[in-house]
């Protein structure tokens, strides 16, 4: 028995799907096979920007094993239309043209034809054969100077939304807005301590190890049929309806496992390419990414520009805050700068805020989402602003975000109000923990120590729809079948929560990600939404399914269903204490009592998914001379509402964290003059590995989330969020510097240090 | 990745041959660790391969305490650094063989390969330069020695000529009272390419307070790794100190030509030039009195 009364939640078990993939059994895109199976590649743009003056694919289509060569003139033409992609509106006109480039290519990489032949390598030999005459065109790929009077403009009828409405200019500002409350000026006059600082962040991607793929077959009926790597598959579902123009009933989609997706796999890129290859040559079509396209091709998160500006009393209070953001959105409208505004200043409870938020084009792939969108970056920011003030005011930098941290009641600069929040209970736990009250020891080597802390908010997206379908074996397991694909153990923990309602064993659930076809629709896995979601769904069919055996129960007994109680997962005849029966006990005899027993139940809640907020600490230590700066420990605290299987939130948190740390020292996207990335592979992309590590460590906190049954939030991306300002608060306490680009690479680290005398 | 033939010559003579015949478009294979890599990126276009790990010659592994190491070109690192008497014989190499790429990759790469990939940020190759190396190589003509320092010639070019390939390489048996380090700068701490890697070799004075002589090499900062021969020589005759050391970081520095790049810039490739060297010569000297 677990704490809080529960059986199964807050247990470990082993996940469901484990075995199979530690073994190397399970079934990922790039192993699918079938008869008559083509293999398909992609022509990319060698320009950041150039006009498409012709492709000419007879070259190409003339080679003996090509079986098929298409472009974006294959695909229908769709009229701007905007649609919820989960974590992410899109507009699908550009979607499309993101497939395959229509008119003008926007950053290298773009792709501009798709070919279909006999194996890959004539594939890759034809996508040469292929002549594309550009007009180049000039290209911008930082931020703020894609502002700039002047700059290239990627879209020429692109006109600047400002504070909600459009207006006539033309410009790469796709978007301007603005939140505002309470009046920050006169919030800054109240204050004794006012900082403001201006920061940097570069492209990183998620970096997912299974790189994208789809294998596409377009039948004789005009059935069409993928197999993918997705976070959603009704998602790709509806993205394929919409850029291949054509019903939802025409399309199933079936979600293979999935190796990462960290939010870049729900936007569909290869799938509608694989399509129309296979429709052409009535043949299955697979397509499967290499490093370099997954770089340079699809959707990494955006580099960014941040002035903010913080203002205290000399008690300690935050009275005004003010933050410009841009985000570089990629080729098309759509940076996460709007998350990033409602996350910035979101752990704090300050009464005068205003927030600028910018979305701007630039000549570099369309950004998509990562692990709490937008929040990393606002709080590299906000976290070493408030650390700067702490130390101005001479107060522990965690005492401070206790003093004035958001709670229950406390408005975010957006607009809503928080529900039950476990921001400071999350930041007193870091403050309690052993490894913030020891002490750090001083190096022996040579080399300088800090430690640094840092907080973080993620919204987690609210329910969303989930559909869950259930069939009693007689032998009282279930066969549990979901539309939510697995990234993060969501089997076990979904299946759990049905156990508990139930009275079952983990193991007794068997739970099957399906395809679309076979479930009803299914949000993204995404937004933190999962066990949350498909969780309260798992609970409700639960409920569905006490119900459905009272009566069966009634039907045997011949006893009223009313008066039947179900407790401790037994169901029993009020009245005669003969009439009772576990679950199991009850199945096997169920089904001669009105047919099997299945139950189908689909949810949407509107409660808050709960909001997630977590205090990081972090101890370093870096050489001077040549700015390494390795991790010596590492813990992570958060509020996870309720953890339903602990080892799984804890993977969160770690991996979370480990992706914070690689954003935060190493990882970029780095440009050449020519508007090309030079370290599209995993040796110049700098990850860290595992020997770059510290095991890390986790304090959960639970603060029961009011709109779940069980009081479950989202886990899985404000892990993400506090390290590189955590980082950077710990390379100042070891150094005196302070660091505010991203990332603190050794090259920045070492220039920072000799110019500054850390 | 386009299509090739595939050979296995089992000697010297035959894989001249047939390197000879097919001219440029072959190319020698022998731990595959680049080449592969290089042929499935369209890096690298080839009519012929030929795998030279059947050549009883290219996997030679043999030490003599007088004479000193031979090496086959082929012979991967893990097999020179599981023999203990070379092992220890040649700490200084060591230090490279084991921590090219990971446990995987040392089972196949070889340090034939590396000086043959002439890669400016080769891991093996300044060690062996400071170990004074030489190269043996067969071709039309017979064989010929070339030391280890005049091997490469530009990135990703050597002094081979058609036809020829490299056999082995050979290093003197170490003499008293000296020792070799080799290390490099990356961002993270493996699966990396060297930012900077220095290699320096140092013979010590009897009582160990002068340096009797010292040979430097520094990796990653010109077109190919680059024997500063300069620096070693300030070395000779002055006292194991602070100064005279920094003195020598002093000159790799000065002699370091590098780009700026995705993995540093220019200028602190060459600040980390200074800093290696200074550090390598302290763990060379450190090893020499060991
Ligand atoms: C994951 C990974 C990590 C790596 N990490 C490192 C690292 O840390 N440091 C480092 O320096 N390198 C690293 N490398 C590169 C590579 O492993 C080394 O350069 C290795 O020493 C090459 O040896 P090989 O036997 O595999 O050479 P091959 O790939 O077989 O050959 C390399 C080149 O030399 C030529 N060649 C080989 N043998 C001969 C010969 N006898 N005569 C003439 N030409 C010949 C080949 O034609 C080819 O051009 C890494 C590679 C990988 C894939």
């Amino acid at each position: 028995m677990s704490q809080n009364g529960h059986k199964v939640i807050g247990t470990r078990p082993i996940r469901h799907d484990g075995v199979d993939k530690v073994t190397g059994r399970a079934i990922y895109g790039a192993d699918i096979q079938l008869t008559g199976l083509l293999h398909g590649a992609i022509k990319r743009s060698p320009h950041p920007h150039a006009r498409i003056k012709n492709i000419d694919t007879s070259r190409a289509e003339a080679h003996p094993g090509v079986r098929a060569v298409v472009t974006a003139h294959d695909l229908p033409q769709i009229a701007d239309k905007l649609a919820d992609l989960g974590e992410a509106i899109v507009n699908l006109r550009d979607a499309s043209n993101n497939v395959l480039a229509y008119g003008k290519v926007l950053y290298k990489g773009h792709a501009v034809s798709g070919v279909a032949a006999i194996n890959l390598h004539v594939a890759q030999e034809a996508v040469e054969l292929i002549d594309v005459e550009y007009e180049v065109l000039p290209h911008v790929t930082g931020v703020l100077e894609a502002m700039e009077d002047g700059a290239p403009i990627l879209h020429e009828d692109m006109k600047t939304t400002s504070m909600g409405e459009e207006t006539d200019k033309v410009s790469n500002v796709a978007n301007h807005f603005q939140h505002k409350m309470g009046e920050p000026d006169d919030g800054f006059a109240e204050a004794d301590v006012v900082i403001e600082r201006e920061f940097t962040t570069q492209t990183v991607h998620q970096g997912y190890i299974e790189t994208h793929n789809a294998t596409a077959h377009w039948n004789e009926e005009g059935q069409l049929t993928i197999w993918t790597s997705t976070q959603g598959a009704f998602s790709v579902r509806d993205q394929m309806s919409e850029i291949l123009q054509m019903p939802v009933s025409k399309v199933k989609i079936v979600p293979l496992e999935i190796g990462g997706g960290f939010g870049g796999k729900i936007s569909v890129y290869l799938d509608p390419v694989a399509a129309l290859l296979s429709k052409r040559t009535g043949h299955p079509v697979k397509m499967t990414m290499t490093r370099d396209e997954v770089f340079e091709g699809t959707g990494p998160t955006p580099g960014s520009y941040l002035k903010v500006k913080m203002g205290a009393t000399s008690d300690g209070r935050l009275t005004a805050a003010t933050a410009y953001m841009a985000y570089e959105a990629g080729a098309y409208p759509g940076s996460p700068v709007g998350a990033g505004a409602g996350c910035i200043f979101t752990p704090y409870d300050i009464p005068n805020v205003q927030i600028d938020g910018y979305d701007v084009c630039v000549n570099k792939p369309k950004t998509n989402a990562y692990r709490a969108p937008g929040a990393t970056n606002a709080a590299y920011a906000t976290e070493t602003v408030v650390d700067e003030i702490s130390e101005k005011l001479g107060v522990d930098p965690l005492e401070f975000r206790v003093k004035n941290g958001a709670k229950e009641g406390t408005r975010r600069a957006d607009g809503p109000v928080h529900p039950r929040i476990g921001c400071i209970e999350t930041t007193e736990a870091a403050l309690n923990s052993e490894h913030y009250r020891s002490s750090l020891a001083k190096s022996g080597n040579g080399k300088v120590r800090g430690r640094g802390v840092a907080s973080g908010y993620w919204f987690n997206f609210n329910g969303g729809r989930s559909a869950i379908s259930v069939s009693i074996n007689p032998d009282g397991t279930i066969n549990m079948l979901e539309g939510s694909t697995d990234i993060g153990g969501t089997r076990a923990s979904i299946a759990m929560q049905l156990a508990e309602t139930i009275g079952l064993e983990a193991t007794d659930i068997k739970p099957y990600v399906v395809d679309t076809d076979s479930i009803g629709y299914t949000d993204v896995t995404g937004g933190s939404r999962t066990t949350f979601g498909t969780g309260y769904a798992a609970h409700a069919t639960g409920q569905a399914l006490i119900r459905e055996m009272k009566e069966r129960a009634s039907k045997l007994w011949d006893v009223p269903a009313d008066a039947i109680d179900f407790e401790d997962g037994v169901f029993s005849y009020r009245d005669d204490a003969e009439k009772r029966g576990s679950f199991k006990e009850l199945a096997s005899q169920a089904g001669d009592a009105g047919g099997p027993v299945v139950a189908q139940v689909s949810t949407n809640p509107d409660g808050s998914g709960g909001g997630a907020f977590a205090t990081h600490v972090v101890d370093v230590e870096i050489d001077r001379e040549t700015g390494k700066v390795d991790i010596l420990r590492y813990t992570a605290v958060q509020d996870a509402g309720t953890a339903i299987h602990p080892s799984y939130v804890e993977g969160q948190m770690q991996g979370g964290v480990v992706q914070g740390i690689g954003w935060g020292l190493n990882e970029e996207y780095i440009y050449n003059d020519e508007g090309s990335m030079t370290n599209a592979s995993f040796l110049d992309y700098r990850m860290p590995t595992t020997l770059d590590l510290p095991m890390i460590e986790t304090i959960i906190v639970e603060v029961p989330n009011e709109s779940h049954p069980y009081g479950v939030r989202g886990v899985g991306e404000v892990p993400i969020v506090p390290p590189p300002a955590a980082l950077a608060n710990a390379i100042y306490d070891a150094t005196g510097v302070r660091l505010r680009d991203l990332p603190m690479s050794p090259p920045r680290v070492q220039k920072a240090l000799a110019e500054n005398g850390g | 990745m386009h299509a090739f033939d595939y050979a296995t010559p089992e000697s010297v003579a035959d894989a001249v041959v047939m390197l000879s015949d097919q001219g440029k478009n072959a190319c020698v294979l022998a731990g595959g660790t680049d080449l592969i890599v290089q042929l499935r990126e369209n890096r690298r276009r080839t009519d012929l391969v030929v795998d030279v790990k059947r050549i009883a010659e290219l996997n030679a592994l043999s030490y003599d305490a007088a004479t000193g190491v031979t090496i086959g070109a082929a012979v991967p690192c893990y097999r020179i650094y599981g023999d203990a008497e070379i092992a220890a014989a040649y700490p200084g190499l060591m230090d490279a063989a084991r921590l090219v790429g990971g446990t995987g990759i040392q089972g196949r790469a070889s340090l034939g390969g590396n000086l043959c990939n002439a890669s400016p940020a080769g891991d093996t190759i300044p060690p062996m330069i400071v170990l004074s190396g030489e190269a043996e190589i067969a071709g039309p003509n017979g064989t010929r020695k070339v030391a280890v320092e005049d091997f490469c010639t530009a990135p990703g070019r050597t002094v081979l000529e058609v036809g020829e390939f490299l056999v082995s390489l050979h290093f003197p048996a170490p003499v008293p009272n000296s020792g070799a380090f080799y290390r490099r700068f990356i961002p993270r701490n493996e699966m990396d390419i060297a930012v900077v890697g220095v290699g320096a070799s140092v013979v010590l004075s009897e009582d160990r307070s002068s340096f009797v002589s010292a040979r430097i090499a520094v990796g990653a900062v010109a077109p190919t790794p680059l024997f500063v021969r300069e620096a070693g020589d300030a070395l000779a005759g002055q006292p194991v100190s602070d100064e005279s050391i920094q003195r020598a970081a002093d000159l790799a520095r000065d002699a370091a030509r590098p780009i700026s790049d995705m993995r540093g810039t220019a200028e602190y490739r060459k600040h980390l030039t200074s800093v290696l060297t200074r550090r390598v010569v302290e763990g060379a000297v450190q090893r020499a009195k060991e």
